[in-house]
């Protein structure tokens, strides 16, 4: 392993976690949601994936046509049934709900699909890679995943730069009670919001669930990176979360390759640093 | 015709009570002050109306429905818009994108890009920059531009003057008559007395919670005014 090849699959490991975090990017910009659910979110994406996979016989990657739409409307249900109950109350009421929520998911899972690993297979692109040079080459399934990441974040811009439910998203951020009386029905939107961000919790779900094995408890640590991908990156910009997972996977990488044990830790180090230097992250947009 | 009637209008910020009883009528072209001292009811009860605050449902009947009960989106749908205290644009938006959040109510009417521009033509050269990057002035501009948007039948203005230059408020106050003359009806708050009196064919004077005095503007007793105004 050359440094190139380091910084390559760190760099691409990054758009892995910015595919975690843009969900949690977005419901914490649009609703000041702190989603503590959101990994265990991810996790129960990738066992719907698995169930739609084992009923019908289909490619992981096409069981993504029912695996976003069910999202979306748990989402949705999610929001207007429990979560936009908890936002009047401060920041404490749905950190509480959505740890409640979190609990339940896990323990859900646990005991619809006991506690053993499942993994969702592609076949071969899961190992397939690209020879760029003599020592250097790069899997095909990580550059996907970067790319949709990629892809993702420039499409959620277009939708909040250039549409009218986006300048809704935008106005709700900044000024809640101002928006409502514009005549923004703030809980329907709130759902959208959330509904649009369990899309990419489902693509990370399902993409999560090919690229390595889960299990009813793999939530929380997906939490953490998407998380520190987030603050890394400010919150509320995109762009930054994408920067963040790269700077998380960077770190990772380049960790690992000194002494494998560091990689976790590597990561970590490099989120505390930058929280030592830039306390709101690198690109903050979001307004108190 | 009665466009707006308060019965016996009384609200709360949780156990403070901040209105007693207020009863107020404003005919359909009407333009209305409301005038009193800092904390006597007046944004309160714009926001009473405008649905931001809960009220029974009698208490606030808009055209004859009564309405105290519906949420601040619901009453804009029905064409009650308010331009607030502060102006409070989304700062993160351009001015265009504020003045077309304003069509998030879905009504029909007068009111489009095209004529909130005509009214203020500087608006349309600084369209394309962030709201806080405009002066005070500008941006109530925009703030009434953007409730123009929603083609309101009922125009409730908060302290259209407040922390802008006297040249500035006049030219703000000129544009209320194109605004009325489509036969909007306007209830302006303000501080500014005169200001407010000189735009309005009533006035109501608030004091801690209380109407204390109403009266056509045209000569009314500029004793029993102070009195009413400082409660003495």
């Amino acid at each position: 392993m050359n440094w190139i090849n380091i910084l390559i699959q760190g760099g691409l490991l990054g758009g892995f976690y910015a595919l975690f975090a843009i969900g949690l990017s977005m419901s914490f910009g649009i609703m000041r949601l702190v989603n503590i659910a959101h990994g265990d979110l991810i996790v129960l994406a990738a066992y719907v994936a698995l169930l739609v996979t084992e009923g019908t016989g289909i490619d992981p990657f096409l069981s993504l046509v029912i695996v976003v739409p069910v999202m979306f409307v748990l989402g949705y249900a999610l929001q207007r049934g429990i979560l936009n109950m908890t936002l009047s109350g401060g920041l404490l009421p749905p950190l509480l709900v959505t740890f409640g929520i979190s609990i339940i998911i896990q323990n859900g899972l646990l005991q619809a699909f006991g506690a053993y690993d499942h993994r969702l297979q592609v076949g071969a692109i899961e190992t397939a890679s690209l020879h760029l040079g003599e020592n250097l080459s790069v899997g095909v399934f990580p550059l996907l995943v970067f790319a949709i990441a990629v892809l993702g974040i420039a499409s959620l811009q277009l939708l909040f730069y250039r549409t009218r439910l986006g300048r809704a998203f935008r106005a709700v951020s900044d000024d809640a009670d101002t928006a409502e009386l514009m005549g923004i029905d703030n809980r329907k939107l709130y759902a959208v919001a959330l509904g649009v961000a369990m899309i990419f919790v489902a693509l990370a779900g399902v993409l999560f669930g090919i690229r390595t094995i889960f299990a009813p408890l793999s939530g929380p640590i997906r939490l953490i990176l998407a998380f520190e991908a987030v603050i890394i990156g400010g919150l509320g910009s995109m762009w930054g979360t994408l920067l963040g997972g790269v700077i998380l996977g960077l770190a990772q990488a380049v960790g690992a390759a000194i002494d494998p044990n560091w990689q976790i830790l590597a990561g970590h180090l490099a989120f505390l640093a930058i929280l030592i230097v830039r306390p709101s992250g690198l690109f903050p947009r979001t307004r108190d | 015709m009665t466009l707006l009637q308060t019965n016996n209008l009384s609200a709360f910020y949780g156990d403070f009570q901040a209105l007693f009883g207020i009863n107020v009528t404003v005919a359909q072209g009407e333009t209305v002050a409301i005038i009193g001292a800092n904390g006597a009811g007046k944004t309160t009860f714009l926001r009473s109306v405008a649905g931001a605050l809960d009220t029974a449902p009698e208490m606030v009947v808009f055209d004859g429905e009564p309405i105290g009960h519906k949420t601040a989106h619901e009453i804009v749908r029905l064409g009650i818009a308010m331009v607030p205290e502060g102006r409070r644009l989304f700062p993160s938006l351009s001015v265009e994108e504020n003045l077309l959040l304003g069509t998030h109510s879905e009504r029909a009417g007068p009111w489009n890009l095209k004529r909130v521009y005509e009214l203020f033509p500087r608006l349309h050269e600084l369209r394309q920059l962030p709201a806080p990057s405009l002066s005070g002035g500008q941006q109530q501009m925009t703030a009434v531009g953007r409730a123009l948007m929603s083609n309101p039948r009922l125009l409730l203005c908060d302290e259209l003057s407040l922390g802008l230059a006297p040249v500035v408020i006049r030219d703000i106050y000129e544009c209320l008559d194109a605004i009325t003359g489509e036969g909007t009806t306007v209830v302006l708050v303000e501080q500014d007395i005169n200001r407010a009196l000189d735009a309005s064919a009533r006035f109501y004077c608030f004091q801690e919670g209380r109407l204390a005095l109403s009266a056509p503007t045209k000569d009314f007793d500029r004793n029993a005014l102070t009195a009413a105004y400082f409660g003495l």
